[in-house]
């Protein structure tokens, strides 16, 4: 039997301390109050002063409610049974399903060891043009959507999570406006992806310091799955909120802020969590896409900088449509020259292009005469901002590489597209042929 | 004499605080003790009684009252044969090794050998009995693959010492003794082939120190050329991320030109880690025949490790690179990334609630920086010979903003910076380094004075470039503008390289002066070229032959017949010099 202690000496913020012995640190505790009971987690000891960051937040907790001592450090249960389930960022259930106790695991745990990591090499396939032609999604990578707010960053998230080739998707909300939450449940329900969905969600109206958890839990879920051999694929949306959450909580506790307020291990904290994407040699993976708002459009500002210079590429989100410049997939080079062999030459060929359509535009806007090449080049980014960069495009790579051709023989000769001319040979499309078949 | 031990008081985050009986040092080494597990953990405050611990593993489930083991050692590395091909976390523990014993996972207070105890190596003495030696002095000497690795009386052996005696040439492993010495006193020590030396102190058993002054090729074209480095130096590689830092690290641990490579992966990416893991036993090095792994040395404290052997990693490839220049070779160290170093060192000073500096840095950042620099160096050994250990740091400042602490704090210790630009990485222009920005003290590998000249056509052809996209191309004069193709044609064909070419990706130094001559010849000269249109035409007809050029195998019937044309080319439009190569050439030959 652990004892209860039933003075709490100081409450600042969301931080309580307690006289007692024999804690731990990273220990739990619960804290009894008049408002029903929370967790709470060591984070600090000095002699017999401990101090514990309360999950529900330390309003309404008074000096005389009770903690008592679990003897463990933060857990969730680890089963089947997690499948289909909706939890909060504590790892309570948020449907109306049984709370699991069995097969408890520490969140949290330790990193990875470099020398047992592998050599990336499966595609993760989406349907998206943007992402599986221009830059395409290797399992076990690491990538943010940047964005601002507004854009439709949940809407893609969804549409990848239905449509990627994985067994799993562990779904992580970190500050999830309620609107997003339900529109994550009734899509993935509709798709019928629910039953082999996880939702670990914390909403915006939530407690603070459960935001935390989120990556955490979700990612040692996801991390027994992959060792059990599953494709396991981690949306965490937004990190810029679990980035915001870090930085109230270490204004509070008086840490020295180093860069807009933000903690000085601000890059630490996220790589601990984005690192744990990996692919286990025998045994399966864990991809993360995460959404990364960058606050006023800024990718210089401390949460996207901090994500960029760790996740291994990233999508830009603009407009309602993944940017051509800027995204980018670290990991593309591993797989791509395995799957059509034009299909490096479309990606390179079209985007330069497309680079030379953006320079055709801004004359246009700058009132200089356009010559017959630049009339080419405005009609090929009109088809391919339709038909290749919509997000409602939704067609196979294979598909995707034919329109590719047909979007080039619409607008160009072959000599005009700098692409080799045997491949121009094979993939060429003639008149009413292969084009019919690709916009088809 | 007996180690201190202590109790934990207090625990935050890493930092674990003290109380200890006994004496205790700065730096020393101590143990958590934690069930059956020992944590490793390192002095870096002592105040009367309580000492403060950073400790290098996680610290969850640390108690008041745990038992500490002080060591009485500071943080060290062991240094013997065998270093060579290892893999290491920060703190010298061999990676492969522990995946044997621990799985998936990094499981702490699981500490092994850096050194293989079983390994045998065939041990021939250079001494006899009776010899004289002081420390730093070989006693013998091992193969380890292509290197003679000398076997050294201890670094940390004061005074000098008689050999009393050392055992005929044979099969030994690291921890058999192999020699016996006498001190001033008449005091026996008994020698191994390994010993250990503390990370945080240079090592210092040299004759003198010399002017960096021979090139340390790289095989990248804008490097050699423009910015070069020196056997000895130091260069530091900012960048915003994505303009490919760690790509070039890459490239360079390739094909560099030196002895050894030693690479600390400090707080990056681990996947990018895998890849040299992976690919470097697979790559032959042409100079030896031997793969890449057997020159390199790997430290890996990626980002998700432990923040405080990530402050630890850097020191430990630097005295494992000092160990090798001992024995008289070239060692280059490369560092990616200093900043996640930095921000380790903040992290810590955050803890121990130190008044902060600039961004919460601590304020003895510069020091710290400076003081990790210039452990590199060259130098000539006791014995005459000559060692020397070059460094080169990548610095990821936040938002790709250079006036940031960490750059500025590098940048006035270094002797080249190869600044890296969005720009440039945005329009694939590879490697992204900003040949207007970027500096180097060091000499080039070409004439100096056509190198400079080559600079200031590209200070011009960029000034037209922002001109003309004022004027526009009808406003600016022929004259200008072909002046501006000559520096777009220059960066196209010179400072842009294609690492993915087999023959591009590395060019020895020979090609780099016979390429740039011809280069130097067309800059030289003005061309006899009427309208715009035709300079256009030209521009682009010889870049597409020289880039042909480029890719043709050195001294190749090709590359002989691609020449011809380029040099046709030239002559061709051959007009008189300019009046400012005019000169330099009447200097030169001179």
């Amino acid at each position: 039997m652990r004892k209860v202690y039933s003075k709490i000496e100081e409450i600042s913020g969301n931080v309580i301390a307690v006289t007692a012995e024999g804690v731990r640190y990273g220990e739990l505790a619960v804290v009894h109050s008049s408002h029903g009971d929370s967790l709470a987690e060591v984070i600090q000891l000095s002699y017999d002063k401990v101090s514990l960051q309360v999950f529900s937040g330390g309003r309404g907790v008074s000096t005389g409610d009770e903690v008592r001592f679990l003897g463990h450090p933060m857990q969730v249960s680890f089963s089947e049974n997690l499948l289909g389930r909706i939890f909060d960022g504590g790892g309570r259930p948020r449907d109306n399903g049984p709370t699991l106790e069995e097969n408890l695991i520490e969140i949290g745990g330790p990193s990875v060891n470099p020398s047992k990591r592998i050599i990336p090499r499966n595609m993760v396939r989406t349907g998206i043009p943007m992402i599986d032609v221009f830059n395409s999604l290797v399992e076990s990578q690491k990538l943010p959507i940047f964005s601002v707010s507004g854009e439709p960053y949940n809407q893609l998230l969804a549409r990848i999570a239905m449509q990627a080739e994985v067994d799993m998707i562990i779904l992580g909300g970190i500050g999830l406006k309620y609107d997003d939450y339900l529109f994550f449940r009734d899509t993935l329900e509709e798709g019928g992806a629910l039953s082999r969905t996880i939702f670990f969600v914390h909403t915006a109206s939530d407690p603070i310091v459960e935001s935390l958890l989120v990556p955490d839990i979700s990612l040692a879920v996801a991390e027994r799955f992959a060792l059990q051999g599953k494709k396991v694929l981690v949306l965490l949306t937004d990190m810029t909120n679990f980035a915001d959450s870090m930085k109230e909580i270490a204004i509070t506790q008086e840490q020295v802020p180093s860069n807009r307020g933000y903690p000085g291990d601000l890059y630490s904290q996220l790589a601990s969590r984005y690192e744990k994407a990996v692919d286990f040699e025998g045994a399966g993976s864990i991809t993360i896409l995460g959404v990364t708002t960058m606050p006023g459009d800024d990718v210089t500002h401390p949460v996207p900088d901090n994500t960029g210079y760790i996740t291994e590429g990233q999508y830009y989100l603009r407009n309602g449509r993944i940017e051509p410049f800027g995204s980018l997939s670290r990991l593309k080079q591993q797989v791509n020259d395995k799957t059509r062999k034009d299909h490096r030459a479309v990606m390179d060929g079209m985007i330069r292009l497309y680079a030379e359509y953006r320079e055709s535009l801004e004359k246009k806007s700058m009132g200089f005469r356009m010559s017959e090449w630049d009339n080419k080049l405005l009609k090929y980014g009109y088809l391919f901002e339709r038909d290749m960069m919509d997000l409602s495009v939704n067609i196979p790579l294979e598909q995707a590489l034919d329109r590719g051709w047909s979007i080039l023989s619409d607008c160009f000769e072959p000599d005009e597209t700098g692409l080799r001319t045997e491949l121009c040979k094979e993939f060429w499309p003639t008149r009413g042929g292969e084009d019919a078949k690709a916009t088809a | 004499m007996t180690h201190a031990t202590g109790k934990v008081v207090g625990v935050n985050g890493n930092l674990v605080a003290v109380e200890f009986e006994g004496q205790v040092s700065l730096n020393e080494v101590g143990y958590v003790l934690l069930g059956d597990k020992r944590l490793k953990s390192e002095i870096i405050r002592v105040r009367g009684a309580r000492a403060e611990m950073q400790v290098f593993e996680l610290t969850r489930g640390i108690g008041i009252g745990d038992t500490v083991e002080f060591s009485s050692e500071l943080l060290a590395v062991e240094l013997g044969p065998g270093l060579l091909g290892k893999v290491y976390d920060g703190l010298q523990n061999p990676l492969p090794e522990l995946a044997e014993q621990a799985g998936f996972f990094l499981e702490r207070g699981v500490y092994l050998n850096a050194l293989s105890r079983e390994t045998v190596w065939s041990f021939t003495p250079s001494v006899k009995a009776g010899d004289t030696v002081t420390r730093g002095d070989s006693i013998g000497s091992v193969p380890e693959g292509i290197f003679e690795h000398r076997i050294m009386v201890p670094f940390h052996f004061g005074g000098s010492y008689t050999v009393d005696s050392v055992v005929e040439a044979g099969e030994f492993s690291v921890t058999d003794t192999v020699a016996t010495l006498k001190d001033e006193k008449g005091n026996q020590h008994e020698l191994t082939m390994v010993f250990e030396w503390p990370v945080k102190r240079a090592i210092d058993i040299y004759a003198e120190r010399l002017k960096p002054a021979d090139p340390m090729v790289t095989k990248v074209r804008i490097i050699d050329t423009f910015i070069p480095v020196s056997l000895g130096g130091t260069y530091c590689i900012p960048g915003p991320f994505g303009a490919g830092k760690t790509v070039l690290q890459q490239i360079t641990s390739r094909n560099a030109e030196v002895d050894i490579v030693i690479v600390a992966a400090c707080g990056e990416r681990a996947g990018e880690v895998v890849e040299t893991l992976k690919e470097f036993p697979e790559l032959i090095d042409p100079k030896t025949g031997r793969t890449l792994m057997e020159r390199t040395v790997i430290i890996c404290n990626t980002s998700s490790m432990p923040v405080a052997s990530r402050e630890a990693s850097v020191y430990t490839a630097v005295t494992i690179a000092e160990y090798y220049r001992q024995m008289g070779l070239n060692v280059l160290l490369l560092a990616d990334s200093t900043s996640r170093w930095a921000q380790a060192m903040r992290e810590m000073s955050g803890r121990l609630e130190e008044i902060p500096g600039e961004e919460a840095f601590p304020a003895y950042l510069e020091s710290v920086i400076a003081g990790f620099y210039e452990r590199a160096g060259k130098v000539r050994l006791k014995d005459g010979t000559i060692g020397s250990i070059t460094i080169g740091g990548t610095v990821s400042p936040a938002g790709g903003n250079f006036e940031e602490p960490v750059t500025q704090a590098t940048l006035k210790v270094v002797g080249a910076f190869h600044g890296l630009s969005r720009e440039r990485s945005d329009a694939r222009k590879y490697p992204s380094i900003h040949p207007l920005e970027s500096w180097s003290k060091y000499p080039t590998i070409v004439h100096p004075r056509k190198a400079e000249y080559a600079r200031e056509l590209l200070f011009r052809g960029n000034e037209v470039g922002q001109m003309m996209k004022v004027v526009g191309e009808e406003g600016t004069s022929t004259e200008d503008f072909v002046e501006h193709m000559k520096s777009e044609f220059l960066d196209a064909v010179y400072l842009q390289q294609n690492a993915f070419d087999p023959v591009d990706a590395a060019v020895s130094t020979e090609r780099q002066v016979h390429v740039f001559d011809i280069l130097f010849d067309l800059m030289a000269c003005k061309l006899k070229l009427e309208t715009k249109e035709e300079v256009r035409h030209y521009f682009n007809a010889l870049r597409q032959r020289f880039l042909d050029y480029n890719s043709a195998e050195w001294d190749s019937e090709e590359f002989k017949k691609l020449e011809n044309e380029i040099r046709g080319m030239i002559d061709e439009k051959r007009g008189e010099y300019e009046t400012a190569a005019q000169e330099l050439l009447e200097e030169i030959n001179a």
